[in-house]
């Protein structure tokens, strides 16, 4: 029987829309260059989602504190490059480095508990954070901020750039570690580790039962997760030469869960096209009434739930009306 | 006599000494000490509530026994993790199906023949890449005739269908014992044969403990009984002996209910 092997190797293969979903990222950087702040922003949110969806959508973990990491790779990033030195690359390796620590340890605060425990302690890791940044105002500038951080030109194969006003070289910038950390995130999903944090996701029972260990699976994947929120927000401190309390407050947090709430989880692209989504939405709507921003987030928010994301959003689902939404 | 000591203690594969279990008042394994040897087809009965779940669950490690001590090989496991347990052969099935939904019995089957070849831990490689996966995953496939709906999400399939891949999850693990919990649970009559034809086919030297309700099963099936009631063991034997024996007809299979 060939067809076993076969769709085992089809698990893993690249799907159409995969490619053209890349080949979208490099374009707009291409035919957008006047959008290029923006589109940082969208960057920046939707690598931060990939994050919350590597422990939300596949192993299963509610958190409403993300943004503890995202903060703490803002900071990190932002002080090493005006403390020690101000190279892009070596300051977003010490951001995912800090942030994944920091993932590390708090990861055996989400091993035990239900889903409602987990959210109030990651909220709690959250707000402990968001106040030490405030508290420890001689590193971090407390409720001012942290100010005048200088970045020094990107080195690349391809030359050295400098961080302009335009954000061109920002968003090539993040876009490059966007790509790598999706690359990245897709072979980890794809892989018996991949599998193995759905299973638990499913069943942790079960998971234990056919020999998995539930608890390092855990602690493993919140460690990765919180690299890459870390590199989302250093990618913020860097592109934008700021890091302030903003990164660590609530708002950011549930900003993220309504991104993949949007885009969907558990498929690694939620991130992308939640993000997409929501800051169009958000620009738009902020330029024709500030004011009430939020009311159309609202009232979007309700239409996306009551027509359901796939007859919305989901380009499976516009090019495969035959098959059954998933 | 010396001799024939020692060949039982080589032959016993997991043992159970003085186990107890209490929850509060209740203690639904209490003092249970069982012997299953290589190659066993070993059934253990009881009516509702004498506690065959629960010993189980010590046995797993899903539980912590209150006293008493679990050797597998000669070896205490007691304190072992339940994962090291399966790693060490100790799989068991379940009495209500613990599946993983969201994936296809393909993926899942490949999961645990993954985590039996100890590449559960590989990020990089996708699932199945290595040459072992997919044979073994075939041969579960067809054997359990899950082959049709193989790249179905697990949620979705018919119950027996579930059923099915709830002890092809177990046997995917490669156990040397394995603890059937009800297998047939929920399954209408005309499917059960198919599941004992597949229980019954497996290889001699994997020991089976079986949890069942159903007695014709059990005594076609099993060689060796072992009869619980409250949390004790109240009797033991072959099938023989067991089924003869009036205590247990009186307990068990209910024929004149004493106090």
């Amino acid at each position: 029987m060939k067809a076993v092997g076969q769709s085992m190797r089809a698990l893993a293969t690249w799907r159409w829309w995969e490619l053209a979903l890349f080949a979208l990222l490099a374009l707009s950087w291409v035919l957008l260059p006047s959008q290029a702040l923006l589109l940082n922003e969208i960057a920046i949110l939707a690598l931060f989602a990939l994050s919350l969806d590597l422990i939300l959508g596949y192993a299963g973990i509610v958190s409403l504190g993300h943004a503890a990491f995202f903060g703490i790779g803002s900071y990190s990033a932002a002080l090493f490059a005006k403390l020690v030195m101000p190279d892009p690359w070596v300051g977003m390796v010490v951001a995912i480095a800090v942030a994944a620590l920091l993932g590390a340890v708090c990861s055996v605060l989400i091993l035990r508990g239900s889903d409602l425990t987990r959210l109030m302690v990651t909220l709690g890791v959250a707000s402990i954070l968001y106040e030490l940044a405030n508290k420890l105002d001689w590193l971090t500038g407390g409720a001012d901020g942290l100010q005048g951080v200088v970045m020094g030109p990107l080195l690349t194969p391809f030359g050295r750039f400098d961080f302009d006003l335009g954000g061109r070289t920002a968003y090539a910038y993040t876009l490059a570690v966007l790509v790598v950390c999706l690359l990245i995130a897709r072979r980890l999903v794809h892989s018996p580790f991949g599998y193995s944090l759905q299973a638990l996701r499913d069943n942790r029972l079960r998971a234990a039962s056919i020999g998995l260990s539930v608890n390092a699976r855990l602690v493993a994947v919140y460690t990765v997760a919180a690299g890459i929120a870390g590199a989302a927000g250093g990618l913020l401190a860097q592109t934008t030469g700021f890091a302030s309390l903003d990164v660590f407050d609530f708002h950011r947090s549930a900003e993220v869960m309504l991104v993949l709430v949007i885009g969907g989880t558990g498929y690694l692209y939620g991130g992308i096209v939640g993000a997409i989504v929501f800051k169009v939405l958000h620009d738009l709507v902020s330029a024709w009434t500030p004011q009430y921003w939020n009311f159309w987030l609202g009232a979007f928010l309700v239409v996306l739930v009551l027509v359901g994301r796939e007859q919305l959003l989901s380009p499976r689902w516009w090019f495969s009306r035959s098959r059954t939404p998933s | 006599m010396v001799l024939a000591v020692e060949d039982t203690v080589v032959s016993v594969v997991l043992e159970t000494r003085n186990l107890v279990k209490r929850f509060g008042g209740i203690t639904p394994t209490n003092d249970v000490s069982l012997q299953v040897h290589r190659g066993a087809r070993h059934a253990l009965i009881g009516p509702n509530g004498a506690g065959k779940t629960t010993l189980i669950n010590l046995l797993t490690g899903v539980l912590e026994p209150s006293a008493g001590t679990i050797w597998l090989d000669g070896k205490e496991i007691t304190q072992l993790a339940p994962h090291r347990r399966v790693r060490r052969g100790v799989v068991r099935t379940f009495q209500i199906n613990q599946l993983f939904g969201e994936l296809t019995p393909l993926q899942s089957l490949a999961l645990a023949v993954s985590s039996k070849l100890g590449i559960s831990d590989g990020w990089w490689r996708p699932l199945g890449r290595d040459a072992r996966v997919a044979p073994a995953c075939e041969r579960l496939l067809t054997q359990f005739r899950l082959a049709d709906v193989m790249n179905q999400r697990v949620k979705l399939l018919a119950y027996g269908k579930r059923r099915l891949l709830e002890i092809a999850t177990a046997l995917a693990c490669e156990p040397r014992v394995l603890l059937l919990d009800e297998p047939v649970a929920g399954v209408p009559e005309g499917e059960r044969q198919e599941i004992f034809d597949i229980v019954n086919a497996l290889p001699a030297e994997v020991s089976v403990l079986l949890i069942e309700h159903d007695m014709d099963l059990v005594f076609n099936f099993a060689s060796q009984v072992t009869v619980l009631v409250n949390g004790a063991v109240f009797a033991e034997g072959d099938v023989e002996s067991i089924s003869n024996d009036p205590r247990v007809k009186a307990v068990y299979l209910g024929e004149g209910e004493h106090a």
